[in-house]
């Protein structure tokens, strides 16, 4: 056994699916197991990104820290799925979504408990950590 | 500057489930295009092969229809960006006759989306966007083109029935095209009749009738210099301006979402290279993947201001007898989407238009056509301007 690497593949838990392992980036499931969505900044130029990454595009550096996303976003836009690909039929209804902090925007799902009635292009909304039925971690937009 | 030609265009059948394989599928619009532009084999000296790979079993397919279509020992290109491929290939084959390394390159576009079963289907129309960030909250195209949907209704008052009226012309036409894959008529009732499967949800506000078909189908379009385009094609038609775009792949790091900053831009490079405003066009071919999709190329391309293309539907001005006739073939949502090989499909119905030979559907004397070919999600976009 002494010649078995031991392979980082946290991001296997980043939502109902995930399609991808292994990234630099994999820290950001250690933060949700915190209850933090994180996002990156570029220490060279100040760049700000989410989603995040490790690399910087302005500056071509590789030196990010991370920041957690705070305070409300304001909703762009949002669909309701009524089918869905292969490995979410169960989530069925649901609602995926742009929330923009001004800075940086985020797509992801609107959280089950608001009503079709309740959500309304524009309205501020806050990024929660939430824990799937499968024991995955995404994150949702939760009414203010 | 000597100019570059479409000397010959061909395209398969659009159909739900191809009984062949991928390379007999090729070869049925190589050899509608090779027939129409009276070449043999010798006379070209590349191709160029465009589709989306993830639909295949075949790996790397251009050297497999190369020797199928009898071209060897001539060099292939392959070509992908979703589907907007075939207007990329095309782009490419431009700048191999310009640059003199080639003289007549034959572009193909072509999917099999049958040749995965529907389950593998559904599982790659969960990857079709940043599968790190988006994918893992399970979204697909219909859910994409909806959010902006929503977005457009809410800035522009845009309603569900506007783009059912597009849907409406989309299958006046698909009748008439016996290539395309969804023939039957389409009314308004339909769409407000909640027991009709038109009216079915799939991504609120988008609804089973403002989504396109899938299809088996391929296309060729054969681009040569100048002269050679002279001395061999009767009614050559020349490529006028070429525009192409890339934006974000996750929406994120986008900021507009009523229309698509790819197509904006590449419609920008495609006019001005051509020297033309929208309003010399004379028939458009826009990419309708979805209603919202066609509504938003009517703003993004100067046929309308923004927010106004639901006057054009309105007013019919996108039907053959009006101003800017657009996909009189039935476009993406009746004639089908066979993702490589609907550039390509696209480019040549413009192409039988400023020839007049466009049949049923042909527009009174067209002088100049623009063809608008988006990837993904707004991720590609691709503007071609021909005239003859």
């Amino acid at each position: 056994m002494g010649n078995v690497k031991e392979v980082d593949d946290r991001f296997k838990k980043f939502g109902t699916v995930s399609f991808t392992s292994i990234t630099k980036t994999n820290d950001f499931i250690n933060y949700l197991e915190e209850g933090k969505v994180m996002g990156t900044r570029c220490n060279d130029c100040g760049l700000v990104f989410f989603p995040p990454r490790s690399d910087c595009h302005q500056c071509l550096a590789d030196n990010m820290q991370w920041y957690e996303v705070s305070g409300t976003g304001k909703l762009v836009t949002y669909s309701k799925l009524e089918f869905a690909p292969i490995g979410f039929q169960e989530d069925v209804p649901y609602c995926i979504a742009l929330l923009d902090y001004g800075d940086y925007k985020i797509f992801g799902r609107i959280s089950d408990e608001l009503s079709d009635n309740d959500i309304k292009i524009g309205m501020q909304m806050k990024t929660a950590v939430n824990e799937l039925p499968n024991g995955q971690l995404n994150y949702v937009f939760q009414k203010v | 500057m000597s100019k570059i030609g479409i000397i010959g265009v061909g395209q398969s059948s659009f159909v739900r489930s191809y009984p062949g394989s991928i390379r007999e599928l090729a070869f049925e619009g190589f050899k509608e295009a090779m027939q129409d532009a009276h070449l043999t084999t010798k006379d070209i000296d590349a191709s160029v092969i465009c589709s989306a790979p993830e639909y295949d079993k075949q790996r790397s397919p251009a050297g497999v229809f190369a020797e199928y279509f009898g071209l060897n020992p001539q060099p292939t290109f392959y070509v992908e960006s979703l589907c907007s491929s075939s207007s990329m290939g095309v782009r490419l084959a431009y700048a191999l006759v310009k640059s003199g390394l080639h003289q007549t390159v034959a572009v193909v576009g072509f999917q099999k989306m049958s040749e995965i079963s529907s389950s593998e289907s559904q599982e790659r129309m969960g990857r079709g966007a940043d599968i790190q960030w988006e994918s893992p909250f399970g979204t697909m195209m219909p859910a994409y083109y909806a959010m902006y949907t929503r977005a457009h209704m809410q800035k522009y008052g845009t309603t569900p029935e506007d783009l059912a009226r597009i849907r409406v012309k989309a299958a006046t036409y698909g009748q008439l095209n016996e290539r395309a894959v969804y023939r039957k008529p389409i009314t308004l009732e339909m769409f407000s009749d909640p027991e009709d499967r038109m009216a079915g949800p799939v991504a609120s506000p988008l609804r089973v009738g403002d989504c396109c078909a899938n299809a088996d189908g391929s296309s060729c379009i054969i681009v040569a210099g100048e002269d050679k385009a002279r001395s061999i094609c009767e009614k050559p038609v020349w490529i006028l301006g070429l525009g192409a775009a890339t934006a974000s792949v996750n929406l994120a790091g986008r900021d507009l979402f009523t229309g698509l900053t790819v197509a904006q831009n590449a419609a920008k490079q495609a006019y001005d290279m051509a020297g033309i405003a929208p309003n010399e066009i004379d028939v458009a071919e826009v990419h309708d993947c979805f209603t919202i999709a066609e509504m938003m190329a009517y703003e993004d391309l100067g046929f309308a201001k923004p927010g106004e293309g639901k006057e054009l539907i309105k007013s019919k001005e996108t039907y053959i007898e009006g101003s800017i006739p657009v996909n009189v073939d039935g476009g993406l949502l009746s004639k089908g989407h066979p993702i490589g090989a609907t550039g390509g499909s696209q480019i040549r119905t413009v192409v039988l238009q400023l020839r007049n030979e466009a049949g049923a559907i042909q527009v009174d004397n067209p002088e100049i056509g623009l063809v608008h070919n988006i990837g993904g999600v707004g991720l590609y976009g691709n503007v071609t301007i021909l005239g003859r």
